[in-house]
């Protein structure tokens, strides 16, 4: 279980967290969601103790560990440019943590064995990080970082420094991987799609302070704000009402409450279709069908149509 | 000068093949003006191979061989130090001090050597007196190389990647193991390279040392010296002699110093 | 935290100990009865005919290594030629070798019974300009080399497809590329040439009023107990020298502290 009660750090005139409390269950899998410059790594280098926050405390299963240095946390901490030491090989640096506690050899290597087995890097283990690829240097940062059975894990946007195919592969892996362990974790991430896909709760971030904190369906349903709203997925914004595109429905028929419009594009996205139209108000807006519904309609370009949110939400602040 | 992937030489017009031949040309002809031929007449000329496994030689030669490689042991560890202050600490006056360092380079040699005489010397204020003593050797000797280690680990350590630091003390590592098992492995290759420009340095240093010294035969008496006494005296084929002996010493050693580089940069590669 | 101020004292004490103590000493000393027996001092004629041969070693030897630096650096970087490797060691030699050895060998060469010799090269003037060139021939291209190599030819290439001769490119692309480089070189250059001791002793004969530099006339002063003089002659180069470390500072390429 991690706190973090009312954290401030500044970086000189610039406030990247400003009074942030938040709450980590057990065994969660809890993402930090947020643009640049939101403050999500600062926050979780605070919890690691890799800063010293200028206000606030944080506790780790209730004990106080705000001036405690990052050895003596019980944290491990995976890097976003995996932060190898180049100079030993993946055997000695998954191993490192042990070797510093002068574990015994054979323990050493029995648990080093079983690491290398858990990411699938046993063949590499004499390597050196220059001769692996990302994706494994961030294999093997993370059997680095579990080697020393740490009681919370933290990952900096962990997978930001690969591409996208292998940054799937290895999220996939991840949540794989905390369904085995349950070591509370928590991963920072800029990428809403990876948060929704691997969190249990995602806490929203934005300019130093929290938005919400919801599990990803909650999030997305109902998100508490116009920002939250934006962020976790594509919206259209008409004035101060905000429509999901999967929310937009399409008729070739006026019906009252609906609202002329022509289809400006037809983009087709696999299975489903982006529709983007401009209104009879000059307004653009998207909306989302499948293709069934896309042939039904027998959607054109330039083709005049109707249009209707089933849902919609406003914000009253 | 055929695949030359540069546009001077793969461009037309006998201009263009000018300028290539006319830089190489020249270039080669002062080096071998002014540096090879002088060595050349030097080899040619050391005779007398006597004269250099006298007592008095064999002494110069070990004497300079230990100085030197105690200065660059003591400036592995002085440079190293010096430059953490300068990358890592924050005080006032570090810009000061960052140029104070250049000034063995910049400072004549005998000038060097006359100030560590005046005041570690004969009519010292503070009542050292290490001339015509191997400490005066030593204290010259590290005056003249202070920056070679300082100049080559600064950069390194300027660039080193911090969160390596930072994964070491998630793990578990306190700030001296930290240092001994990341840190120093990183900038030690830096460190030999210091380590063997002030080595080279010091083996043929003669301005510093010619004052404060000595130049007492078996005591302190460098091999530098040892060759000016030998063409003082008219000897020349020897003094060329002993002067061969060194450098090939020399050359020996830095090749060794460059092997352990390479071994130690092993890794990334 | 006690670390950090043990390091920081231990470096500042050796630098303190080691370099400003003795030097600022010195200083001490030379003026310590006003600036009058200093300005004497160094106002002899001997002391100034050899500030006068101090100025035309270093007037001669640095524009020479200056040209043959860029060039060299030139022709080691763009015209990659089977030798290049060989000549860039050659370059380095005049670090490593001790300048007794520079003045030994220019004296056979050039010497009586040498191969080039009887020509009053060496016990004056002409074979000190050749020792100080040897010993200050490296600076100029060891700073301008590695810019070089690192701005590309990418730039002269375009220069040339649009036109420019070799000359034009090089004045108008890469001397500007390499300007700060070659100035950061040739103070190096300047200030070891003004600080040569060991080549220029040997090659010289050290007679005095005739073939003694400044570095040479110190140690002339000092043997001949005359400390004074000594002192503010090494003065006169200490000072000179920290000009040479005031531009060193100013033109440096790189950083490397806080």
């Amino acid at each position: 279980m991690i706190e973090a009660r009312g954290i401030v750090k500044r970086f000189g005139a610039f406030t990247a967290l400003d009074g942030v409390s938040v709450d980590v269950p057990t065994g969660s899998l809890t993402a930090l969601l947020g643009p640049s410059g939101s403050g999500k790594s600062t926050l979780l280098r605070v919890i690691a103790g890799l800063e010293q926050p200028d206000a606030g405390e944080v506790f780790l299963d209730g004990e106080d560990v705000t001036r405690r240095p990052p050895q003596a946390r019980g944290v491990g901490f995976v890097f976003q440019h995996y932060a190898a030491f180049k100079h030993m090989t993946v055997w000695d640096n998954i191993a490192f943590g042990l070797t510093i506690r002068r574990r015994p050899r054979t323990q050493i290597k029995q648990r080093v064995s079983e690491l290398l087995d858990l990411v699938q890097l046993s063949g590499l283990a004499k390597r050196y990080p220059a001769q692996l690829s990302g994706g494994q240097r961030q294999r093997m940062g993370l059997a680095r970082a579990l080697a020393v059975d740490p009681k919370v894990l933290l990952l900096d946007e962990p997978f930001g420094a690969l591409d996208a195919r292998v940054r799937k592969e290895l999220r996939l892996w991840l949540r794989r991987l905390h369904d085995e362990t349950h070591t509370t974790t928590v991963i920072v991430t800029h990428d809403q799609e990876e948060a929704m896909d691997v969190a249990d709760r995602v806490v929203v971030m934005n300019a130093g302070r929290i938005e919400q904190t919801a599990p990803p369906r909650e999030l997305y349903d109902n998100p508490a704000n116009e920002f939250v709203m934006s962020f976790v997925g594509p919206v259209n914004r008409l004035g101060d009402t905000f429509i999901r595109p999967h929310d937009v429905e399409l008729l070739l028929e006026p019906n009252g409450s609906t609202q002329e419009a022509m289809v400006q594009r037809l983009v087709h996205l696999g299975f489903e279709v982006r529709v983007e139209l401009v209104r009879d108000d000059g307004e653009t807006m998207s909306a989302q069908l499948t293709r069934e519904q896309v042939e039904a309609l027998e959607l054109q370009h330039g083709q005049i149509v109707y249009v209707r949110p089933t849902r919609q939400t406003v914000f009253t602040d | 000068m055929a695949a030359s992937a540069d546009g001077l030489s793969a461009a037309p017009g006998a201009r263009r093949s000018l300028a290539p031949g006319l830089s190489i040309g020249l270039s080669t002809l002062y080096l071998s003006v002014i540096v090879l031929l002088p060595l050349a007449a030097l080899s040619w000329k050391a005779h007398g191979w006597g004269a250099v496994s006298t007592p008095q030689a064999t002494a110069a030669l070990r004497l300079t061989l230990g100085l030197s490689l105690a200065v660059a042991l003591v400036n592995a560890v002085a440079g190293t130090v010096i430059a953490w202050t300068l990358v890592r600490d924050r005080f006032v006056g570090q810009g000061f001090v960052n140029a104070l360092v250049d000034l063995p380079f910049a400072l004549p040699t005998i000038v060097a050597g006359l100030t560590l005489l005046a005041l570690y010397g004969p009519k010292s204020p503070v009542g050292i007196n290490a001339a015509f003593t191997r400490w005066g050797l030593l204290l010259a000797l590290l005056f003249v190389t202070l920056p070679f280690v300082v100049r080559t680990v600064q950069p390194v350590l300027f660039e080193l990647d911090r969160e390596m630091e930072d994964a070491a003390a998630s793990l578990g590592a306190g700030r001296f193991t930290t240092f001994q098992r990341i840190i120093l492995p990183s900038i030690l290759p830096a460190i030999l390279s210091g380590v063997a420009l002030a080595f080279a340095r010091a083996i043929g240093e003669f301005g510093a040392v010619v004052l404060i010294s000595g130049n007492l035969p078996f005591k302190t008496e460098v091999v530098s010296v040892y060759v000016f006494g030998r063409l003082e005296s008219g000897d020349s084929g020897g003094a060329a002699a002993a002067s061969v002996i060194i450098l090939l010493i020399s050359f020996g050693v830095l090749l060794a110093i460059g092997a352990l580089r390479r071994w130690v940069t092993r890794h990334d590669r | 935290m006690i670390a950090k101020y043990a390091l920081r004292f231990a470096a500042l004490g050796y630098l303190a100990m080691l370099l400003v103590a003795p030097v600022g000493f010195v200083f001490w000393r030379t003026f310590e009865h006003g600036v009058g027996p200093a300005w004497d001092a160094v106002t002899t004629p001997d002391a100034l005919h050899a500030l006068k041969v101090t100025l035309i070693l270093t007037a001669i030897a640095v524009p020479a290594n200056t040209i043959f630096g860029v060039l060299c650096a030139l022709a080691i970087v763009r015209h990659r030629y089977p030798g290049a490797g060989v000549v860039n060691a050659v370059v380095d030699l005049p670090l490593a070798l001790s300048p007794v050895v520079v003045g030994l060998a220019l004296l056979l060469l050039y010497g009586r019974g040498g191969w080039l010799g009887g020509h009053a090269i060496v016990f004056a003037l002409p074979g000190m300009v050749l020792a100080t060139i040897f010993v200050s021939l490296p600076f100029v291209v060891r700073e301008v080399v590695p810019v070089l190599r690192e701005i590309g030819t990418e730039q002269e290439q375009a220069a040339a497809t649009l036109g420019a001769s070799a000359f034009q490119t090089f004045r108008r692309v890469t001397w500007p590329a390499i300007r700060y480089a070659t100035a950061y070189g040739v103070v190096l250059t300047t200030a070891r040439a003004l600080g040569e001791f060991g080549a220029v002793s040997v090659v010289s004969g050290r007679l005095v009023g005739q073939t003694e530099s400044l570095t040479l006339y110190v140690q002339d002063r000092y043997q001949a107990f005359d400390t004074t003089g000594a002192y503010a002659a090494a003065v006169l180069l200490a000072l000179l020298a920290v000009a040479t470390l005031l531009l060193m500072t100013r033109l440096k390429p790189k950083e490397g502290i806080q």
